[in-house]
């Protein structure tokens, strides 16, 4: 099926991933994507009407935390590794808006 | 002629559950303190760490739909939904799209007009879903560095979504619908629901179309509506637009809006860097949630009383106004109150009068919403008390409750250090009395002559005398036995 | 005594009786370490300074009989994947720079706990994407029985370190295969528990519903004895849950079936795994010696009184392509973090936000790392969300009930780890999907969420170690580990270099 993958295809899943490929990227990627999609497309030729999907290997098990502070850290812990930072705050380039 | 346009309307409206801590991790919700105090490697998206639900939040959400009127989802999970902001360090959100807790309930708001075969005066705005989910940090412009701050205390906040139908056809239904949820979810003690700070925040859908039509028109999403003038405002302004779009042959666009409360108009949000394909899947990192019928039963056993039952209650309970009853029974707060007051000993009547008169007044002269009282029912019961034993006078009480009112003081206290008691002496006020007759003749010769209301006046002048601590039941006799 | 050649349960031994010390373990490793990591790289951080410290104290605890357990004083190897407090943690990647985390990984904590001294943090495929351990930012690392072939990957490093004696044992992960395949490659015993039997709290995501910890060592009794500590949960902090998916286990004295003794166990073999591609025309094709090899294993395992048999195990062709499709939609979401704000690398002279979001992830991940990304990012994205993750999670679904099947019959299954030894460095990323094709007998298990251990069952004759592949039904690593001890004591080899 999706074997040709189209230039639009590459630029909407890097959109989406935020990766910005080079021209010789981008014709790898369409390349690997439409082998790979194509290999996947196998599954296709089994019929798996009526079977729920599996999401968790294991059945559901309620897992729940009281509601007690117990987390908090550092604020130096928390900052101590970011790449740009203002006093107790991390900084990026100006949002929208 | 002019094409008549019908506006629809629906709601997300996201309600800060009130838990101490957050939705996945042990941080604490508590506002203010510096920024990224409240913060661990979980709520900072640090690599490895996982998330695992609050319990607390499941039977808020739980306890909302019950009050809704929802049917409760027995097997439901999390996904996850994935875009890139910074407000979300994750860079995908922990959310509900697939088996949202809740589905199908619905309220009922009072619309002060008659429906043709439906109840008069009320209509049922259907809630398509509630889901809980994670909030998101803040974010702060830099002016100086023209750059952007995180502080990633809200991060991981619980949130429930409630998502209406598009049921709603005008701003004031939809400020009913917000004020009955918000009523609602007060009651539950879930969250306090302050629009202005942001414990709930409405989402507009709104679309027009012509009156008659059955399809519904493309709509639009308005954002950052924090109070519910701006609520109605924005939904004037989208509803303008769009007809002004259409009547001049343009289509509207499906896009989301932000409303600017300042400029009071609404701009596009989207940027061709959002797609706006969230890809959801199934969170693998939380396990999925079975609903059983004892949790149910446990949630429904401790459901508190709710506002249509407390109004219910009142009525048979307390000989006061229906309408009475509907304004206090209208805020979680003031009924709050009343019960308490009441509870102290205090007349139910006399409660009553004082919310609905001295303090409606207030709220209303200082712009204030009945959540923000601020005076303990002690200090009103004490007021009150003071008041039955007649050891102040109606006029001195009035002032006292304004003190009372501001800064929530001992009422008793009060007047023994402003020397506020009624003064009952029958004698020193006779001499008063006597000297405002001396005083003013003109009115003593208004009353013989026939001027009934000429004995006010009179009284009025007795009460200045005595610094208006006097009895005026006392103070009429005397003028009245005086002036014959 | 040459220390170097002891199990970390010898090792172990000898510190408690006095008769070495942890420091002179820790010694001894790091001057292995000073002499072989030039070649064979296994390490991407050595913490030698920390490291003898750390033992110091150690063995000072062990003299006062605070330290009791089988592995105080033992030196480990972390694979780089796993969160250690104030120690890099970098996944191999450059997108984490020098991330230093200011908490451990629950698996590292309990080790530590029970007195295994961290050394440092293993060479791996970045961000575990990879059966090579050449995805690694920092070079990959070499076979220590001929550093011209790959170690396997991902946890390539781990693997390679515990043969090359640069370590007494190592903990990797396993999504698809991760601690299996260069267990399998380097000649060293790596076991996989059942999904959620060790705690993923400092695990840094690849596939949540697929990743797994868990232990290489020399000997299936050090596998054994690592594992009761990994699956003890969070000791320190009673009734905390750092991880949702993990499931405390009732009968966690895994090392209770170190028996040798294998009498009447059902030991099933997919018919499938043993095909000869080449002969039969499909694309997977299993090398003559490797299956010479399994089924000597398995004739070993029945001249102790083991029952095996052939089957068809369903759905086998389906494994590969489905793992894919899950394991690179949930990757595309897991690493959506790595974006240059609150930690790692971040791109330079960015102005905007969605700029600087590109740049930092285009120059900070690898080819293999986009690669998935964008395969995940795609089939999950609006239109293709049915036909390709859902259609996958059904599969999933099928596969997981021809194991419970199976498992109805079998006690065990057995076949290889992999379809080949060690290949050359250089020759598996040109072509990715020949690459994964090699993943054949390892992702079903962690789609299933199973148990399976590998352990060293022959040599090849250019000198590369084969494993035998042993897989259990959940919760049932006893069995396995059983089977695998038997295997061991009656026609295994502790390979040696």
């Amino acid at each position: 099926m999706a074997d040709k993958i189209s230039d639009e295809t590459i630029e909407y899943v890097s959109i989406l991933a935020k990766l910005e490929l080079t021209e010789k990227e981008k014709e790898q990627a369409k390349k690997d994507m439409g082998t790979m999609l194509a290999y996947i497309g196998k599954l296709n030729e089994l019929d798996t009407t009526g079977v729920e999907p599996m999401s968790h290997v294991f059945p559901a098990k309620n897992v729940f935390r009281e509601d007690e502070v117990t987390g908090t850290q550092a604020v130096e812990e928390m900052l101590g590794n970011a790449p740009c930072r203002k006093e107790d705050m991390f900084v990026v380039p100006k949002t929208i808006g | 002629m002019a094409k008549i346009y019908e506006t629809v309307i629906g709601l997300e409206v996201h309600v800060e559950l009130a838990t101490r801590t957050k939705i996945f991790c042990g941080c604490s919700t508590a506002f203010g303190g510096r920024p990224n105090s409240h913060t661990c490697p979980v709520c900072v998206g640090m690599p490895g760490t996982l998330p695992v639900l609050n319990r607390k939040v499941l039977e808020y959400a739980v306890a909302v739909g019950l009050a809704t009127n929802c049917s409760i989802t027995r097997y439901c999970k999390f996904d996850r939904k994935n875009y890139f902001y910074p407000d979300n360090p994750q860079n995908y959100q922990i959310s509900q799209l697939y088996l949202p807790i809740c589905r199908d309930g619905y309220v009922e708001i009072d619309t002060g007009e008659d429906f043709e075969g439906g109840m008069s005066g009320k209509k049922r705005i259907g809630i398509h879903e509630i889901h809980m989910e994670e909030d998101a940090g803040k974010l702060i412009h830099d002016q100086q560095g023209d750059c952007t701050l995180i502080d990633y205390n809200r991060s991981g906040v619980p949130l429930i979504e409630i998502v209406s139908q598009p049921d709603m056809r005008s701003a004031e239904e939809v400020i009913a619908c917000l004020e009955k949820l918000r009523l609602i979810i007060q009651y539950l003690g879930a969250s306090d629901c302050k629009l202005q700070e942001g414990s709930m925040r409405a989402d507009v859908n709104l679309s027009v179309r012509e009156v008659g039509t059955d399809s519904f028109g493309t709509r639009t999403e308005m954002k950052n509506l924090n109070s519910f003038r701006s609520v109605a405002r924005a939904i004037e302004g989208e509803r303008e637009r769009q007809i002004a779009l259409l009547e001049a042959g343009g289509t509207v666009v499906q896009e989301t809006r932000r409303w600017d409360e300042a400029k009071e108009i609404s701009y596009p949000m989207r940027s061709k860097e959002d797609a706006q394909d969230y890809r959801y899947f199934p969170d693998p990192d939380l396990t999925p949630i079975s609903i059983e019928e004892e949790f149910l039963e446990e949630i429904r056993s401790r459901q508190p009383e709710l506002p249509t039952e407390k109004m219910q209650r009142y009525k048979s309970e307390f000989d006061i106004p229906d309408y009475d009853i509907e304004i206090i029974t209208g805020s979680k707060h003031m009924a709050d109150l009343f019960e308490a007051t009441v509870a102290l000993g205090a007349p139910p009547k006399k409660v009553s009068n004082w919310l609905m008169g001295e303090t409606l007044r207030l709220l209303k002269e200082k712009e204030l919403d009945p959540d923000d009282i601020r005076f303990s029912p002690e200090n009103l019961a004490k007021l009150i008390a003071l008041t039955e034993r007649k050891a102040i006078n109606s006029t001195v009480a009035k002032g006292v409750f304004e003190k009372l009112f501001d800064k929530n003081v001992d009422p008793e206290q009060y007047v023994e250090e402003h020397g506020l008691k009624m003064v009952d002496d029958r004698e020193a006020l006779r001499r008063a009395v006597e000297k405002v007759i001396a005083a003013n003749p003109q009115s003593v010769e208004d009353y013989r002559g026939g001027k009934e209301r000429a004995v006010g006046y009179l009284v009025g002048q007795t009460m200045k005398a005595m610094k208006g601590k006097a009895d005026p039941v006392i103070v009429n006799g005397l003028l009245k036995e005086l002036l014959h | 005594m040459e220390l170097l050649s002891l199990s970390a349960v010898e090792l172990g031994r000898a510190i408690r009786e006095g008769r070495t010390t942890a420091v002179e373990a820790m010694q001894a490793v790091l001057n292995q370490i000073e002499e072989k990591e030039k070649i064979y790289h296994c390490y991407v951080t050595v913490d030698a300074k920390g490291a003898l410290k750390r033992a110091e104290e150690v063995q000072k605890r062990i003299e006062a009989g605070d330290l009791t357990g089988p592995l105080a004083g033992v030196p480990m190897a972390v694979k780089d994947n796993l969160c250690t407090e104030g120690l890099p943690t970098t996944c191999a990647s450059r997108i984490l720079g020098d991330f230093v985390p200011p908490y451990s990984a629950e698996a590292v904590k309990n080790l530590e706990r029970a007195g295994a001294v961290l050394i440092g943090k293993t060479n791996m495929d970045e961000f575990a994407m990879g059966s090579t351990t050449e995805t690694s930012a920092y070079g990959p690392a070499c076979n220590p029985h001929n550093p011209e072939h790959v170690p396997g990957g991902s946890s390539g490093g781990s693997a390679a370190a515990v043969a090359a004696g640069e370590c007494f044992f190592a903990l990797g992960s396993d999504t698809g295969g991760s601690i299996r395949q260069p267990a399998s490659h380097c000649g060293v015993v790596g076991l996989k528990p059942t999904y959620g039997t060790v705690s993923r709290f400092g695990l840094v995501a690849y596939g949540s519903s697929l990743d797994q910890i868990g232990a290489l060592g020399r000997t299936v009794e050090d596998c054994a004895v690592i594992l009761e500590i990994l699956a003890s949960g969070n000791e320190e902090e009673k009734g905390v849950i750092r991880d949702s998916t993990f499931m405390a286990r009732e009968e966690a004295d895994f090392t209770a079936a170190l028996i040798e003794d294998v009498k009447g166990m059902r030991i099933g073999i997919p018919k499938a795994w043993l095909a000869d591609g080449a002969a039969e025309g499909t694309e997977e094709s299993l090398d003559s010696e490797v299956r010479g090899a399994v089924l000597n294993a398995a004739e070993a395992l029945r001249r102790k009184g083991a029952v095996i048999e052939e089957f068809d195990l369903d759905l086998a062709e389906y494994a590969v392509p489905t793992y894919y499709t899950i394991v690179c939609a949930e990757a595309s979401s897991n690493l959506e973090r790595f974006d240059g704000v609150k930690y790692g690398y971040r791109a330079e002279n960015v102005e905007e936000l969605h700029q600087m979001y590109k740049k930092t992830r285009s120059a900070g991940f690898g080819p293999e790392v986009k690669r998935r990304i964008m395969l995940g990012s795609f089939v999950l994205s609006s239109g293709y969300y049915d036909a390709f993750y859902l259609k996958a999670l059904r599969v999933k679904a099928m596969i997981k009930k021809a194991f419970d099947e199976a498992f109805a019959k079998y006690d065990c299954i057995l076949g290889p780890v992999a379809p080949t030894t060690a290949p050359k460095l250089g020759e598996s990323l040109s072509d990715p999907l020949k690459m994964y094709l090699g993943d054949i007998y390892t992702v079903s298990v962690n789609l299933a969420g199973l148990p399976a251990v590998s352990i060293p069952c022959g040599m090849d004759k250019k000198g590369l170690p084969i494993g035998l592949q042993l897989i259990g039904d959940c919760f049932q690593e006893k069995k396995i580990l059983r089977a695998a001890y038997t295997y061991e004591r009656c026609g295994g080899m502790m390979v040696k270099l």
